[in-house]
């Protein structure tokens, strides 16, 4: 008990001392996630409304896909965006292995099936009738999915939501295809793994909390938006 | 009078079985076309097909003597019809946003203005800026109405819009929208289930059964002359007489009903057997025997008081259906002449 109660009190002083390793690697995890998450929202909710919209052979495996690869191991996402990028890889050319550019990717890649599932989900529950509705008014076909996209705000924040949520939590792929660099690309998941198996426990808890207020406090806040649009 | 939309050789099909299948169809520069008939006719499919939102799979479509084919630009076509559908489907934002839709995908000038006077027309500037979501009902096909309409186009389609609405917001929404249709003359085509909605609104009725068109004309006429027994319990006829011709007197034949001679318009020759209809508005009841045609003393079996009007049944040896407004001196068990102008009694094709 005393070991965790010290912990805390270091870690609360850490926080607020606003100290200059902790505030860095809360910044580079926000980067890194940050844009993971926008790129995979991009891409995830064009495939999602892409999916929902057309009907071609093969179109159901493809779904079946994406709604298993919302649960990717990222472990697995790690070794296969790894072994891409490794100097003797398919795109070891591009030399970012060990980089936020790796880690961005890894992470893009375990968002995206999730943004483009419930993306899916939430554009299918979308009667057909308003779809012909929308035509007969004379859209565009790219008038009419911006029309379904901006009618599944909700059900999409929760997309940008889960995908954040995925990207920020997620450590085997970071530290695989990042390394855990100091100053480089030691993100709060891989620190506190590090500071953990090291015994320093104060720092742990202290990039633990963080996490966790980051995590906590981006989903509210685009929960109260979400929340706030309901009761309009 | 020129045609502003027309098929021909026209077949759709929804998961490769046939739900519409029609010959020919035209609707007239200015018209109000009703589409007739019980859910699962095919009136919204071919609603859907005419305002280029379901594709044939077979046939072709002109609109303003433009044939579309693959290569047409079905958006622009789309933009010159509006189209309400049963439903309101309306969009998560505000009134105005909502009926001012169309003229944004079309990047319209004056969207405000245009938007304000359509408001005015449905009655609901008061409306503009609430979420599309708090509306009611009523409100709710006021909103659709107004969007689709603030568009001008040169084809409305109706399909069925005030179906769900509670009676009265149905009949005063049904007097606004003929109100417009009749003040711009646009051309119409409505879906409905509702045979005395068709006769209000309609210059001609096209009754439908499973995705074909059974009966097409004037309205007067589907509700006189219906061409089938469907059409006829469809139009509230009730009154089906079998017999057989036998003489022909000028434009009249004679038939007996049941040993009763009964005189009516039909196109047969002594020895046909002929079934004969009247609308229940067209039979006339008397205490005593009356200078007129067809009279035949009946007994009343049933009266049923039906708000507007009452619906009395007489057993005449056959069953005749009349309507009458006041039945306050008529009771059941009671002696009665019927009374049936030959030319209300019409020939249907059985």
């Amino acid at each position: 008990m005393d070991l965790i109660a010290r912990g805390i009190a270091r870690a609360l002083a850490l926080i607020f001392s606003l100290d200059a390793e902790v505030l860095r690697i809360t910044l580079l995890s926000l980067q890194i996630s940050g844009t993971a998450t926008l790129v995979s929202v991009l891409l995830g909710i064009s495939a999602g409304t892409a999916l929902a919209l057309n009907r071609f052979p093969g179109r159901r495996i493809l779904v079946g896909l994406v709604n298993t690869s919302m649960g990717l191991p990222p472990v697995v996402v790690g070794l296969f965006v790894a072994l891409m990028l490794w100097r003797s890889g398919p795109l070891g050319a591009l030399d970012i292995i060990y980089t936020p550019a790796a880690m961005i990717a890894a992470q893009a890649i375990l968002a995206f099936p999730i943004v483009t599932g419930i993306t899916l989900a939430a554009i299918q529950q979308i009667p057909p009738g308003f779809r012909l509705q929308v035509l007969s008014l004379g859209a565009t076909r790219l008038q009419m999915v911006w029309v379904l996209v901006k009618e599944a705000r909700l059900p999409l924040m929760a997309a940008v939501m889960a995908g954040f949520g995925g990207a920020i939590s997620e450590i085997g792929a970071s530290i695989m295809v990042g390394g855990n660099i100091k100053g480089h690309t030691r993100v709060l998941t891989t620190a506190v793994v590090m500071e953990t198996s090291r015994g320093n426990f104060d720092m742990a808890i202290a990039l633990g909390i963080i996490l966790f207020i980051l995590a906590f406090s981006i989903t509210l806040l685009l929960t109260f938006a979400q929340q706030r649009e309901r009761r309009r | 009078m020129s045609t502003d939309l027309s098929i021909r050789d026209f077949e759709v099909r929804a998961g490769g079985v046939p739900v519409l299948d029609i010959p020919s169809l035209e609707i007239e520069s200015g018209e109000v076309l009703a589409l007739l008939g019980p859910n699962g006719a095919g009136k919204s499919t071919l609603i859907h097909a005419l305002a280029l939102l379901a594709k044939p799979s077979r046939g072709a479509l002109t609109f303003k003597g433009e044939t579309v084919t693959r290569g047409s630009d079905l958006t622009m076509l789309r933009r010159r019809m509006g189209v309400v559908f049963q439903k309101p489907f309306l969009m998560d934002t505000t009134v105005r946003r909502n009926v001012a839709s169309g003229l944004a995908f079309r990047k319209a000038t004056d969207i405000e203005a245009r938007v304000d006077r359509a408001l005015g027309l449905f009655g609901i500037p008061h409306l503009a800026d609430r979420s599309a979501r708090t509306l009611s009902g009523g409100e709710a096909a006021r909103v659709s109405l107004a969007r689709a309409f603030v568009l001008e186009p040169e084809v409305m389609m109706l399909d069925e819009p005030f179906s769900s609405l509670d009676p009265p917001t149905r009949h005063s929404l049904l007097d606004e929208v003929e109100e417009i249709l009749h003040a711009t003359r646009v051309t119409t085509v409505m879906a409905t289930h509702d045979a005395s909605e068709a006769l209000r609104m309609a210059d001609r009725i096209a009754v439908m059964r499973e995705g074909s068109l059974v009966q097409i004309g004037p309205a007067s006429e589907i509700m006189h002359r219906p061409a089938s027994r469907f059409v006829a319990s469809f139009v509230g006829v009730e009154t089906i007489l079998e017999g057989t011709v036998t003489a022909r007197e000028g434009h009249h034949v004679v038939v007996s009903i049941s040993g009763t001679p009964i005189r009516a318009r039909a196109d047969a020759r002594p020895g046909d057997e002929v079934v004969l209809c009247i609308r229940p508005e067209r039979v006339t009841l008397s205490p005593s025997r009356p200078d007129a045609d067809n009279v035949i003393p009946g007994t009343i079996t049933s009266i049923r008081p039906m708000g507007h009007y009452t619906k009395v049944r007489v057993d005449c040896g056959f069953t005749v259906h009349a309507s009458v407004i006041r039945a306050d001196d008529l009771s059941e068990g009671m002696k009665v002449f019927v009374s049936m102008d030959a030319d209300s009694i019409n020939e249907i094709a059985g």
